[in-house]
């Protein structure tokens, strides 16, 4: 397997306080936004937004985090259950302007079951999707995020994993490409 | 995203054939489940290509709707069926009737039948997964979850925990899943009541055996209060109802009197005033209520984990 650093530990910071300026150009002070952080791993970028528009705004922001386990479409259709994670969304989403958060947009079925799994809250006036980072040319379905990271040009075969300093010690993101890859 | 274990079964025949692992899988699955039974739509989309077909050739109003609600928060297709109204009065035999229902594509049965083993039999007989909600005296197991589960939930923890079963042990499916249940999961049990309703074996499965209701509510954390199942008892067990209610029914009286706080159950119906006072069954220290909450949540999981099992035609 060949490691390659997409992202060292300046990079994802700098692209996180990219995404918040962008974010703050759509949303203002975020009076009528929420931002919401998909299971398990995109609490993660959520996070790290919340710290960062927090320091930019000087006022809390309100996040939230989504489990989609049951909104999948592939049950009954993978060797073993998935565990699934807590959703936490106390607040009301009616009417809110939501951006909906992952770390990695890929075939974008996750994301469909996100949209799924949103409404069971209510009915937002208006999603966004923000992803840091965008594998292109690889969806299963007509899915694209408003705010991207970095968009990356992947294979298959490969993998594209995000580390956090507070799961992994350190902020990167790598691209994984197996040897005896000759596509 | 992480994997668990599939559950070592393909039917939830018995808590007896679970392994400690299956019912923390349950447990675990159950805490979401329980978070999508109190959001303001309380219904998951997973089981849209699955149809359960209710089979219940014995009475049951808390079962079979708490079966139905959790079938329907999982979005499956649902049919029912009470023998009352069905051709088992003609003279057709359980195989046949089930037969006959899955021929129309059904992909799981949830089954009462008043004579024990009658779940296991059928599993063995039919490509349906099959759940057990009673079969006669023997087993139930989706109780014996919830009922593990409430526990879990009020105390944290169910090993090491102590648990009393009190009343008609004999005529019992649900003690019998709740000793089988709360045993794997590292409890102690005692079961308490009249000689007469206290099987003569009952000491091989491990229990305490206890006649003193003070005692046994001493020894304690839990008490679980059976109904007595007249309907059952072919002979007189005891003298009188009010004779059993009161050496065996738990009133406030005795519950004050007690050195800690125990948590009161009962898996429902209550006879008021017979194994339970009202005063004790509307306390704080009792979970009826949460018990039934948490039998929808149990049995989504339990649903959901068995239909991953159900092969795609």
């Amino acid at each position: 397997m060949e490691k390659q650093v997409i992202l060292n530990e300046k990079q994802v910071e700098l692209t996180l306080h990219r995404l918040c300026h962008q974010l703050i150009e759509n949303h203002n002070n975020f009076s009528d936004s929420v931002i919401i952080g998909l299971q398990p791993r995109g609490i993660h970028v959520v996070n790290r937004l919340k710290k960062t528009l927090e320091q930019k705004l000087n006022h809390s922001i309100t996040c939230g985090n989504l489990d989609i386990t049951f909104y999948r479409d592939d049950f009954r259709r993978r060797e073993t259950p998935i565990i699934p994670s807590a959703t936490n969304i106390d607040f009301v989403i009616e009417n809110k302007k939501v951006v909906l958060v992952d770390d990695v947009l890929y075939t974008g079925r996750t994301i469909r079951s996100g949209l799924d799994a949103l409404l069971a809250y209510g009915r937002p006036q208006k999603v966004e999707l923000l992803t840091l980072i965008d594998r292109r040319f690889k969806r299963h379905l007509p899915i694209q995020a408003d705010y991207i990271g970095k968009a990356v040009d992947t294979l298959i075969s490969e993998r594209v994993t995000i580390e956090w300093k507070e799961t992994d010690g350190k902020d990167q993101v790598i691209l994984f490409t197996p040897n005896d890859n000759h596509g | 995203m992480t994997t668990m274990d599939n559950l070592s079964v393909d039917h939830l025949t018995g808590i007896r054939d679970l392994t400690r692992q299956d019912i923390e899988t349950i447990f675990t699955t159950a805490d979401s489940f329980k978070a999508v039974i109190n959001r303001p739509i309380k219904k998951v989309p997973s089981l849209r290509d699955i149809t359960i077909a209710n089979l219940f050739f014995e009475n049951s109003t808390r079962t079979r709707l708490s079966f139905e609600l959790a079938e329907k928060r999982l979005s499956a297709d649902v049919v029912n069926f009470s023998a009352a109204s069905s051709s088992v009065k003609k003279g057709e035999t359980l195989v046949d009737t089930v037969n006959n229902i899955l021929s129309m594509k059904v992909d799981m049965v949830v089954m009462r039948h008043p004579n024990p083993g009658a779940a296991k039999f059928l599993s063995e007989r039919i490509p349906a997964k099959v759940i057990n909600a009673g079969d006669g005296t023997h087993e139930h197991p989706t109780q014996a979850l919830l009922d593990a589960y409430s526990i879990r939930e009020k105390l944290g923890t169910v090993e090491g925990k102590k648990v009393v079963i009190v009343g008609d042990i004999l005529h019992s499916r649900v003690a019998l899943s709740n000793i089988y249940a709360l045993q794997k999961l590292g409890a102690e049990v005692m079961v308490c009541g009249p000689t007469t309703l206290i099987p003569k074996y009952i000491h091989e499965l491990g229990v305490k055996v206890e006649h003193n209701l003070r005692k046994a509510l001493e020894w304690c954390d839990v008490a679980n209060m059976l109904r007595i199942q007249l309907e059952r008892q072919d002979i007189q067990f005891f003298p009188s109802l009010r004779e059993y209610s009161m050496l065996f029914g738990l009133n406030k009286e005795i519950l004050d009197s007690l050195s800690k706080e125990i948590v009161v159950m009962h898996p429902g119906p209550i006879n008021r005033g017979v194994e339970i006072t009202s005063d004790v069954a509307d306390s704080k220290q009792s979970i009826i209520l949460q018990q039934v909450e948490n039998g929808v949540a149990v049995r989504m999981a339990v649903i959901y984990l068995l239909a991953a099992k159900v092969e795609r035609g």
